[in-house]
């Protein structure tokens, strides 16, 4: 309805009643001297421009931009933000890179790793793992049939890779997510700021997390998907760590304080121990939202599983799609399935 | 052993819960009683002018009714908790003055406390717990094992080393509790309510086992609990709290003859007599009286078992020995009237200052 210049905007009278006219100019119209005219005009004959009420628009920023030039319009803000974005980028870079170099030569490494150990090695060594984790026969039968089955159609490279990418990330969280979770049990002002943060990162849906990372590093460097992976699957490590501390007895921290414990030994000794149950399912859940983030992220070239999924999205390659979900699964079962065994062994030791 | 040794003096104790407990401890010091303190300013009153002298080798009962401070009290003795004001004096030191190396060395080798919910670790076995000082303090399990399990014997625990707590019950546990304590090696032990959770026949035997222990070792015992029976069985040294301040503590017998308060008289009023007190407490004491005698009885006999003795009939009247010697005389005329509460002792002023 108020498409031509002359119209009249509805939030005309906000800036006219703040005394901003002056500021917005009328320079940014193209009509030059004809505005004032028209706006003139349209002032004397307002009555027969009547808008109703119903169609009032929200006053948004490209509605004040209407009523006002000056007014930066929605686009401008996104535009700024990019711009701001890449003008922090490379003096971020500098700190940044550096920094998580060392997860992109890991994760080179375990990718190396695991696909030149021959498959006759590496399946009975995984059997191995998931033996002395979970002193179960049942679950090392189901990891050699799972890999067995995965090897016999073809994807035990892809396996391999998503293994290794799953292997690095959630050993990464769990380095760095116990320490945190420790510091937040501490402190009741870290708990304050990092609960926020946790979040945000448990909030925003994985591909936003993608988006700074590409415009951060090149998508060759495999950093890029572990950073996306870390960031996502780390919060329930940390989440997990500040309970179980906050959770252990208070008469046995108390019992190790009368009998003259330091700190130190009573993080090692009582409050590490007693949390180990809840840090145990941080570490089942980290490693199941690696899993997880580890297909969004081969968006952004990280290899495995994932790749054969999004080549039955992109050229709709059905049979492939439907496999490599099934192998996905059965990878999710097994890892699934060896934590919870080992977190109810450390259950059964301790229960009480 | 010295028997008048002060092992640990409290001074002049007072602590205040709250954001700004200097103000209120100026509250309190003017006179001000905690249910005001807790309406007018929001603070708790936890403790309020504590003096108690604990002796060496003595057990030292502090006792009171949930609220009235005791856990508060015991856990300034190895600073668990600190005191808005006054001293704490442990064999000549103020302990308020240690640094944390200090307090330290005094909670690993001078003091050990064991715990109402027993408090042990869930994840190491029997003979780990036993041995919870020397591992705190660097010995492998190799070289505190002996020692620990020697302890675990002693309360009666053989062979259960290679068990974890939750395997035991809870009076087993509280076993492991008290041999935690003794592998410390420390002089001081410090029960909060160290019985209470246990069902009565338990309590009994553990009870018994902690007489046995104190006639064995002789270790300073600061015990706690709010059931009389308990205090006057295992009492060298009763201590009776109300709202944080002292009601009056002294000789436990004397406490139950000479209650200083209305409090007390109801306290002691619900107790069965004449298994608790003794000849020596209700004897007329005079070394050599002539006359006829029924018989010769031990100056530590509970009067149940004088009245056991006489069969009931007040007209006798027994001669008291005390190792070997004649030191006074019962009539159980007396013994009768000791049984019956009194009103208000004839000298108060003795019963405030007790024994
Ligand atoms: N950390 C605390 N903060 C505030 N008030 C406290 C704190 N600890 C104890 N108190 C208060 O101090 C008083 C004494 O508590 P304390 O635990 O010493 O009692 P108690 O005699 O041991 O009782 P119980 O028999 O129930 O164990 C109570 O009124 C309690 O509410
Ligand atoms: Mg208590």
């Amino acid at each position: 309805m108020c498409l031509n210049e002359g119209c009249m905007a509805t939030y005309d009278f906000l800036f006219d009643w703040m005394g901003l006219r002056n500021w917005c100019g009328d320079s940014g119209d193209d009509g030059g001297g004809m505005t004032s005219m028209s706006q003139l005009l349209a002032e004397t004959s307002g009555e027969d421009v009547d808008v109703s009420p119903w169609e009032t628009p929200f006053p948004s920023m490209d509605a004040l931009h209407e009523a006002c030039p000056s007014f930066p319009q929605s686009r401008e803000l996104t535009s700024g933000l990019e711009e701001g974005f890449l003008s922090i980028k490379d003096s971020l870079k500098v700190v940044v890179d550096p920094l998580t170099q060392p997860l992109s030569w890991a994760l080179n490494e375990a990718l190396w790793i695991m696909q030149t150990v021959p498959w006759f090695i590496m399946i009975p060594l995984l059997m191995l793992i998931a033996w002395s984790v979970a002193r179960s026969l049942k679950l090392v039968g189901l990891v050699a049939i799972c890999f067995g089955f995965l090897g016999f159609v073809d994807y035990y490279v892809y396996t391999m890779q998503t293994l290794a990418i799953i292997f690095v990330c959630a050993l990464t969280c769990v380095l760095f997510g116990v320490p945190i979770g420790i510091a937040m049990s501490r402190s009741d002002r870290v708990q304050r700021t990092m609960i926020p943060i946790l979040d945000m990162l448990q909030t925003l849906p994985p591909f936003v997390y993608l988006i700074p990372l590409i415009f951060l590093f090149s998508v060759t460097e495999p950093k890029l998907y572990g950073i996306a992976i870390i960031l996502y699957a780390i919060v329930p490590v940390v989440r997990l760590t500040d309970l179980g501390i906050r959770l252990v007895d208070p008469d046995v921290t108390e019992a190790a304080d009368a009998f003259g414990m330091t700190k130190r030994q009573k993080l090692f000794n009582v409050q590490i121990p007693l949390a180990l149950p809840n840090i145990m399912a941080g570490v089942n859940q980290t490693i199941m939202m690696s899993l997880a983030m580890v297909v969004i992220a081969s968006l952004v070239s990280a290899p495995g599983l994932g790749v054969l999924v999004l080549r039955g999205i992109r050229s709709l390659e059905l049979g492939v799609g439907l496999l490599s979900g099934l192998g996905i699964v059965l990878l999710a079962i097994i890892l699934d399935r060896v934590t919870k065994a080992a977190l109810a062994r450390i259950n059964i030791s301790q229960s009480r | 052993m010295d028997d008048n040794k002060i092992k640990i003096s409290i001074r002049n104790l007072y602590k205040v819960f709250g954001d700004n407990p200097e103000v209120a401890l100026q509250q309190v010091k003017e006179g001000m009683s905690k249910s005001e303190l807790l309406e007018k300013h929001n603070h708790v009153l936890g403790l309020n002018d504590i003096n108690v002298d604990v002796l060496a080798g003595k057990t030292t009962v502090i006792m009171g009714l949930s609220g009235s401070g005791k856990s508060t009290l015991i856990r300034h003795l190895n600073r668990l908790i600190e005191p808005t004001a006054g001293e704490v004096w442990v064999e000549g030191e103020n302990i308020l003055e240690f640094n944390e190396a200090q307090l330290r060395q005094l909670r690993q080798h001078r003091m050990s406390m064991v715990f109402q919910k027993f408090a042990l670790l869930p994840h190491r076995t029997v003979l780990q717990n036993a041995g919870l000082a020397p591992s705190i303090d660097g010995q492998s399990e190799r070289k505190y094992a002996d020692e620990a399990r020697r302890w675990l014997d002693r309360v009666g625990l053989q062979g259960q080393s290679d068990q974890y707590p939750h395997q035991l019950s809870g009076g087993m546990q509280q076993r492991v509790g008290i041999a935690r304590a003794l592998t410390s090696n420390s002089d001081i032990m410090l029960m909060d309510e160290a019985f209470s959770a246990l069902d009565p026949l338990i309590r009994t035997d553990m009870q018994n086992l902690l007489n046995a222990l104190q006639t064995e070792l002789r270790k300073t015992v600061v015990f706690i609990t709010h059931d009389l029976d308990e205090a006057l069985k295992l009492a060298d040294h009763l201590v009776i709290l109300k709202d944080g301040f002292v009601v009056q503590q002294g000789e436990p017998q004397h406490i139950l003859l000479n209650p200083a308060d209305p409090y007390i008289e109801d306290f002691v009023s619900d107790i069965n007599r004449a298994r608790v007190l003794r000849v020596r407490s209700v004897m007329k004491k005079t070394p050599d009286a002539p006359g006829e005698r029924a018989g010769e009885i031990d100056h530590d006999d509970t009067l149940e078992s004088v009245i056991a003795l006489s069969e009931g009939d007040t007209a006798l009247s027994y001669r008291v020995m005390k190792d070997g010697a004649p030191v006074g005389v019962l009539d159980m005329r007396k013994l009768v009237r000791a049984l019956v509460p009194s009103q208000q002792s004839d000298d108060p002023e003795s019963a405030r200052l007790g024994g």
